[in-house]
């Protein structure tokens, strides 16, 4: 039960980045630390013990393995969270080019 | 921006082909061994990056790369979407029918129509994360100019 | 196993502590890193390949897209300091995280020990995934036929996200 703690604690964390910090690069950064808490997580569920990776091999029938639904589940979502996080990027860089800055209390005037 | 030294140059002459039929043969074995469709499509990705990296944009040509790869990662996503709707036309009316024969397991042809939904996920995977590259390569020197 | 996975996740909270502390940007952008490269190992020692070759390709293609962004720009975060409204905010946020641990704590105590449960729909799927598919890569199965409407949603995600980022980086407007 201690590892579902520590994934806890990993999420928390990310959440305090995104919270307290100022700088637009720490806050994308504290975003992907979350994301990598939940696909953990997932595929902590899915663990069972003695098991194999779920390749079927028909000379042996009676094997167990692992589940496979959760890994499908986050194999889907790696894949989105690197578009999410290339979106973030292309409009921080857009943010950076009419600023000059990353601070995000210095980017109030947004009505153009 | 400039590409980088001879050594790097040479390196990648050798290495960009083998990476690429690593991702191929990632793609089609995909019901037979780890990866499949979403894995194979990121490392030939890799392997575009990897030449564009090392070359610079003062070699290639990168609008021309940007058209190519919008056509082909548009002609990938209409074949997915072909390829899940025939289910509605052929015997069950069912979404995303497995329509051809799926012979024995552990065999190369197998498993019906997984195969063929491999090799496009893979093609639309690898063309948007490399659109995704190039647009800022691109975006970077446009401002520069 | 339990042992191992703690060890790795320690050594990723480390990592995540570093990266939001750091005072230069590419340290910490190169301390995201060891997140990403330590849930590979974990991936592996979960009897997960897919997800591992998945995970580190991605990782190391968002690490050279923030790099780049980076190096660009500029790389020192001005310096905050804690200003007399940051004590009562402290406390605030003690309260509201004994709260979290609480909550978290009631929604755990129904999981089984690491290794111990199975899911119920697990069960029907590896027994028969083999012969209604025809694939020996159950996770391919899963994703592919029996999870088909999930496939297609991500593909339609990452075509969005692609179409939104061209919109945005485009410099020349209409005439």
């Amino acid at each position: 039960m201690i590892t579902y703690w520590m994934c806890f604690i990993l999420f928390l964390t990310g959440l305090y980045g995104v919270i307290t910090r100022r700088n637009l690069i720490k806050i994308a950064i504290s975003l992907s630390i979350m994301e990598v808490s939940t696909f953990l997580f997932f595929a902590l569920i899915g663990y069972v013990d003695k098991g194999k990776a779920p390749i079927v091999n028909t000379n042996e029938p009676d094997q167990i393995y692992v589940d496979p639904l959760p890994q499908a589940l986050v194999l889907t979502a790696i894949v989105i969270g690197l578009a999410t996080t290339s979106l973030l990027m292309a409009i921080i860089i857009r943010i950076y080019r009419k600023y000059k800055t990353f601070d995000i209390r210095e980017i109030r005037n947004l009505r153009g | 921006m400039k590409g980088m030294t001879v050594i790097v140059k040479k390196t990648t002459q050798l290495m960009a082909g083998i990476i690429f039929l690593y991702g191929a043969y990632v793609i089609i074995h995909g019901h037979l061994t780890p990866g499949g469709g979403f894995a194979g499509g990121v490392i030939i990705a890799g392997a575009f990056i990897l030449v564009t990296l090392a070359f610079g944009s003062d070699f290639l040509n990168l609008r021309k790369e940007e058209t190519g790869s919008t056509s082909t990662e548009n002609i990938a996503i209409l074949v997915i979407i072909l390829l899940s709707v025939t289910g509605l036309f052929l015997g069950t009316k069912v979404f995303f029918l497995n329509f051809l024969p799926k012979g024995n397991v552990g065999e190369l042809v197998s498993a019906g129509v997984l195969p063929l939904y491999n090799i496009f996920v893979g093609i639309e995977v690898a063309s948007s994360i490399f659109i995704i590259f190039l647009a800022l390569i691109i975006f970077k020197e446009e401002e520069s100019i | 196993m339990e042992l191992a996975i703690t060890i790795i996740t320690g050594f990723m909270i480390l990592g995540a502590v570093y990266a939001i502390h750091a005072r230069d940007l590419l340290s910490a952008v190169i301390a995201c890193g060891i997140v990403g490269y330590g849930l590979v190992i974990c991936f592996l020692l979960l009897k997960a390949p897919d997800l591992a070759i998945v995970q580190i390709v991605v990782e190391t293609i968002t690490l050279i897209i923030m790099v780049a962004v980076v190096l660009d720009s500029s790389r020192e975060e001005a310096y905050t300091k804690l200003d007399s409204q940051g004590y009562i905010h402290a406390l605030l946020s003690l309260i509201i995280l004994i709260a979290f641990f609480y909550f978290f704590y009631i929604s755990i105590s129904d999981l089984d020990l690491l290794g111990k449960g199975s899911l119920r729909m697990a069960k029907a799927y590896i027994e028969g995934a083999a012969g209604k598919t025809g694939s020996a890569n159950l996770v391919t199965g899963v994703v592919f036929d029996f999870r088909g409407y999930d496939t297609l949603g991500e593909a339609t995600v990452l075509v969005t996200a692609v179409l939104g980022v061209i919109a945005i980086l485009r410099l020349k407007g209409k005439k």
